[in-house]
């Protein structure tokens, strides 16, 4: 407790709720959750090493600064040419520093769809309904920290039945000089029926220190499906702490692909996803290829507590000089959750003799007639494969491309847009350390 | 076009080549064989330039280049090409993208452009007869789950796609089967011609009964003892190695 306080990020957030500095009109119901969670962050404070979680995960050296809390020069310009993926149509939409900025982005005026700056709507009945009810649940303290603050992010409604012609593209940018804290709040919510697929590009554009403190709620009602794609790509200077909450209904499929490139000095995502239902889908895939001294951390929950359900998780973590990466793959089956599904892999390649991986697979099964089964591998490069393509006449460079690309293969092949997944290829290629 | 002198190379500082002479022109055939422990498969890998074995002294020239400044993939691209004795199986690696990047890089060394799609496929169908390799097995991912004798035929196909200069094959027999090693040896005949040249590592005889060498060398404690024509592998087949070693051996405490 004593680090906690002396913190300065955690002083600042304190003082200034506590000097009533933060004064909203908004829906009771949301400054009562407000309150609440603000207490709930103010008792905990950031998480610690101690807490089982976060124990190679040390927010240390980025709370132990001031930030800050807020844009000094919204409405500025940002070069978007980072977040572009060749041969892709999409919806862009684009946040700079957590705020929804519609001069930046696509006008979208297609019958079914809707997206908000979450700050505008917050009497909306779905708001109402959804907002703060899944992630604050979880058992983490950002949560409570983002719910207490957030001042911006989206809302995403896709209308009954409505299939989106097009991918929705959120392009997240970090953009400062100063160093800047921000929290972003974002609610996506299907209705029964409804398809879309919904791209999230992280860039830098900037050379200031980024704390990003994001959290999303995602709701699929009946028989709706989202592909959600995590595409890390931003600068060392950036950082991020994200939550995202996913609640899914009956027969409701939900495909998450996370990829994490160089660059971003530190990375904690946690996606927890809630199969409510019976005949619920989820696979959760995962490609994180580090450098440099780049921490990434990828904690993941699936949560079975209705029968019949499958969920299929795949993570592969490929490490080159001194980074980091970090998985933890949770699986639950309740008492309830009986005739499961449940399959998870994680396969590690460390690239260099300094870099590390700390993985742990947690199965926590209840019912008795359920088929579950999990695996993980680590290895090093393998030089004899290296010197038969050599021998072969492939230079050493695309040698090890190949072999990188090959050892991603199983969860590359599983990305459900083509678009992507070359540009996911080619992101692999460019971040692979030479010699 | 390959001319060894006097080559000295070790492994874990533990001396195993130790002046190993040898001369191969275009058109031949030469057989090296020797006791285990003899240096053959040294020999091959230091040819290919595997990182792990350390030249002492010694040059190698191929076509007048001096192989053992080049980097491995570089001795690919000038024409060298070593059939493993233990292929390596790389899971997500399909064979027929792994020879397309080979074909085309090597082609890329001599400033060719990449080879024509059509072209490709129609040398891929053209070899594959040549070796029978099944075509299922081209599209997998290479090596992966292959039995030892789909492995040597991939070495061969391989080598067939590429048309090297020279070829070593390195114990290509050892595991085969008497079925596997005619289809092999039968592919191998195919392609000899007079422009390339083959050096067939072996421990047994048998090889060489399907791929007839023009010379056969013995190599043992690091060195070439004895050359002859193909009779040499029929005499060693019958007395053994040992009739050697003990004159080597007789002569060295000399």
């Amino acid at each position: 407790m004593i680090t906690q306080i002396s913190s300065s990020l955690y002083q600042q957030l304190i003082d200034v709720y506590s000097d009533g500095l933060i004064s909203r009109s908004e829906p009771e119901q949301i400054a009562a959750m407000r309150k609440e969670a603000f207490i709930r962050f103010k008792e905990t404070g950031f998480p610690t090493l101690k807490m089982e979680d976060w124990k190679y995960t040390n927010l240390q050296p980025l709370i132990n600064q001031s930030y800050s809390l807020a844009d000094n020069v919204p409405g500025k310009t940002v070069d978007l040419e980072k977040a572009a993926i060749d041969g892709l149509d999409t919806y862009r939409v684009v946040l700079v520093n957590g705020q929804y900025r519609p001069d930046l982005s696509d006008t979208i005026a297609v019958s079914g769809l809707s997206i908000h700056a979450i700050d505008q709507v917050l009497e909306h009945q779905l708001l109402l309904k959804h907002l703060g009810q899944y992630a604050d649940k979880a058992d983490n303290p950002l949560v409570a920290l983002n719910t207490a603050f957030f001042e911006s992010g989206l809302f995403i409604h896709v209308d009954k039945n409505v299939v989106l012609a097009k991918s929705i593209h959120l392009i997240h940018v970090t953009s400062t000089k100063e160093p800047l804290f921000y929290q972003t709040r974002n609610l996506f919510v299907l209705d029964a029926g409804a398809e879309a697929e919904i791209i999230e590009s992280f860039i830098t554009d900037g050379d200031g220190v980024g704390l990003s403190n994001t959290v999303s709620e995602i709701v699929l009602e009946e028989n709706a499906h989202l592909q959600h794609y995590y595409l890390q790509t931003a600068m060392e200077q950036s950082h991020y702490l994200n939550h995202t909450e996913i609640q899914q209904a009956k027969h409701s499929l939900y495909n998450n692909y996370n990829c994490s490139f160089p660059g971003a000095k530190f990375i904690r995502n946690n996606i927890h996803v809630r199969l409510n239902d019976s005949s619920v889908e989820s696979h959760l895939y995962g490609i994180t290829l580090t450098a440099g001294r780049q921490f990434v951390d990828n904690h993941t929950i699936v949560d079975h507590r209705m029968p019949y359900c499958e969920s299929y998780e795949w993570y592969k973590n490929i490490t080159q000089d001194a980074s980091v990466a970090v998985f933890n793959g949770k699986i639950y089956v309740r008492e309830d959750a009986q005739k499961t599904n449940a399959f998870q892999q994680n396969n590690n390649l460390l690239m260099s003799d300094q870099s590390a991986v700390y993985t742990k697979p947690q199965l926590e099964i209840f019912a008795d007639d359920v088929k579950c089964s999990h695996g993980c591998t680590m290895g090093q490069f393998d030089d004899d494969a290296l010197f038969y393509l050599q021998a072969r006449g492939i230079g050493e460079a695309s040698a090890r491309v190949l072999l990188v690309h090959a050892f991603a293969f199983d969860v590359t092949e599983k990305f459900d847009n083509m678009h992507i997944r070359a540009y996911v290829d080619r992101l692999i290629e460019k971040g692979l350390v030479v010699g | 076009m390959l001319s060894i002198k006097n080559l000295q190379a070790s492994v874990d500082d533990k001396q195993i080549l130790k002046g190993l002479n040898l001369e191969v022109k275009a058109g031949e055939v030469h057989a090296i064989m020797g006791p285990n422990g003899s240096g053959k498969s040294t020999l091959a890998s230091v040819l290919a330039g595997r990182e792990a074995y350390e030249v002492d002294g010694g040059e190698v020239l191929l076509e007048g280049k001096d192989l053992l400044e080049l980097s491995p993939e570089d001795r690919a691209r000038e024409g060298l090409f070593l059939a493993f004795q233990y292929p390596v199986e790389i899971p997500g690696v399909s064979n027929i993208n792994f020879l397309k990047t080979a074909v085309n890089e090597i082609r890329a060394y001599k400033g060719l452009p990449p080879m024509e799609a059509k072209e490709f496929l129609k040398r891929v169908k053209e070899k594959q007869q040549l070796v029978e390799f099944d075509a299922k097995l081209a599209n997998r991912s290479l090596n992966e789950g292959f039995s030892g004798g789909e492995k040597k035929r991939n070495e061969i196909f391989q080598l067939a796609m590429l048309e090297p200069k020279l070829s070593i094959l390195d114990e290509t027999d050892s595991g085969l089967d008497i079925d596997a090693l005619r289809i092999v040896a039968n592919g191998v005949n195919q392609l000899r011609s007079k422009e390339n040249a083959f050096i067939v590592i072996t421990h047994y005889q048998r090889l060489l009964e399907y791929i007839v060498p023009d010379y056969v060398h013995v190599l043992y404690k690091g060195r070439i003892v004895k050359s002859g024509t193909k009779e040499l592998a029929l005499e060693l087949e019958e007395k053994g190695y040992d009739w050697l070693k003990e004159n080597i051996d007789a002569e060295e405490t000399v």
